[in-house]
């Protein structure tokens, strides 16, 4: 078993990056794989927050890279899944405590055992970034549909271009149908239009994934949400599978009737 | 280990360090410049480092590479000049200045000089936001320019695509410089000092040539064949 290496990153911060890291890595280990995340953002470290492992920490990545436990020491299991390990990130230290070569160092410990190995990268396109992709097979790009939003990605896109790390896929995350057909939102063809890049999953807006992340159960479990199954979608394809977009339409289709009843469209 | 460290001389300029190197191989340079950095690492704690690489041909992989050695080191690599254009245009690829504070003869250079060799820089891909590409000739785009992205030529700048970021004509002056596209909805263009106000987003994008007119303001206008 050799693991894919997966970073999630964005440029623009707040867009969603950790709740993707997380609702992946849990929806690939409901698939039976083995899955390790691993937090990137050294002094503002969110996802075991999200994954609600919080209180489990006992050593992170700064222990290990500076000798203080081992590896294994370091990896929490997931209250749910036993194949979902977390690595989280210090939290008193900043990101020079880690360099590239120390990420590419863990990932290859990790990779005879695990199928997924996905880095939660920091906002930014600094230092943290820069350790984030230093090991990725393949990196995830997640966007909002907002100008600025999608104007970071585009930088990262370069530079993830200009790295020779291949071409990204990208994450629309947050899109809300409704306000893109009344043309208050970019469309995910806006989007797509302009980055030029694969997309992998559009995930629509939904209050759900802000009540799963303050619970600490990520949304992909609760098999109800639409943005649930955006995510489940992005986790098959991201296995290799070929799984259709969904129609995001569909949800909203009583409310555009009642607009063409009352001639709003 | 004497000879090979005297490869690179470092000294302080008003925006941090500049490293200048000797004429030798890539390796043998890279290799002089960590040990001299090795040697004295408390002295290069957080420094921001400017490279002079003369006319070394530089690719993507060879400054990523030493970026990344620079950085666990702490170091910052932030300016790269060359006299190549490859590693210019590597530089710029991966976002690194290639000027310092301190003007290069080469600036100085009269315009019309530039032109009047009518040499272009082509670019055979989308520049995304936050490429800077600065050319003393005329620069042509087969590809997008999008938001957050900077063209500045000396001459004339052609997009084989859509213009939604700056681009700078005639940048040293030269009012007659033009600039054409396929799709110009840039949020800005200057040609020599004058500034065009935003030019909205087209329904049916047409090709378009942007001049200064007679009056002397700058304005974009459909392209007619012939």
């Amino acid at each position: 078993m050799t693991a894919q290496v997966i970073t999630v990153t964005s440029g623009k911060g707040g867009v969603g990056k950790t709740t993707a890291v997380a609702n992946l890595a849990t929806a690939l280990a409901a698939d039976g794989r083995k899955v390790v995340c691993i937090d990137g953002d050294i002094g503002l470290r969110n996802l075991d927050v999200i994954m609600g492992l919080e209180n489990r920490i006992v050593y992170d990545i700064v222990d290990v890279i500076e000798g203080r436990c081992k590896l294994k020491q370091a990896m929490i299991r997931d209250k749910h899944y036993s194949d979902l390990y977390l690595i989280p990130a210090a939290q008193t230290r900043d990101k020079n405590a880690v360099s590239p070569s120390d990420m590419i160092r863990i990932c290859n410990d990790l990779k005879p055992d695990y199928d997924f190995i996905i880095i939660d990268s920091p906002a930014g396109i600094e230092r943290g970034f820069r350790n984030s992709i230093a090991a990725a097979d393949r990196v995830l790009v997640v966007t909002n549909p907002e100008v600025s939003a999608v104007r970071d990605a585009d930088r990262v896109v370069g530079i993830l271009e200009a790295e020779e790390k291949g071409s990204p896929y990208l994450i629309l995350n947050r899109l809300n149908p409704a306000l893109v057909r009344n043309n208050d939102m970019l469309s995910a063809e806006d989007v797509l239009d302009l980055l030029g890049i694969k997309l992998i999953g559009v995930v629509p807006e939904d209050e759900s994934v802000i009540i799963g992340s303050n619970r600490g159960a990520p949304v992909v479990t609760d098999s109800r949400s639409r943005a649930g199954q955006a995510f489940r979608n992005i986790a098959k394809r991201l296995q290799g599978q070929e799984v259709p977009f969904m129609d995001l339409e569909q949800q909203n289709a009583l409310w555009s009737a009642i607009q063409r009843l009352t001639g709003r469209k | 280990m004497e000879q090979i460290t005297s490869l690179v001389q470092i000294k302080g300029i008003r925006d941090g360090l500049l490293a200048t190197f000797l004429d030798a191989p890539w390796e043998d340079q890279r290799i002089a410049l960590l040990s001299q950095i090795d040697e004295r690492s408390a002295f290069f704690q957080g420094a921001r480092l400017a490279m002079d690489v003369g006319s070394q041909v530089l690719k993507v992989n060879d400054l990523v590479d030493l970026r990344d050695q620079l950085s666990e080191r702490n170091v910052v690599l932030w300016a790269v000049i060359s006299e190549s254009a490859t590693t210019e245009k590597t530089s710029q690829l991966l976002g690194l200045a290639t000027r310092i504070s301190k003007p290069r003869p080469e600036d100085q250079r009269q315009f019309a000089v530039a032109i009047a060799d009518d040499t272009a820089l082509f670019i055979n891909k989308t520049l995304r936001s936050g490429t800077r590409v600065e050319y003393p000739g005329h620069v042509v785009v087969f590809g997008d320019i999008n938001p957050g992205a900077e063209v500045v030529a000396e001459g004339n700048v052609i997009v084989w695509g859509r213009v939604r970021g700056m681009i700078h004509a005639g940048a040293k002056g030269n009012r007659s410089a033009f600039i054409c596209a396929l799709d110009l909805s840039a949020n800005q263009l200057r040609i020599a000092d004058e500034i065009s106000a935003t030019l909205k987003p087209q329904k049916d994008p047409k090709p378009e040539i942007a001049t200064i007119n007679r009056e002397g303001r700058l304005q974009a206008e459909l392209w007619h064949p012939g």
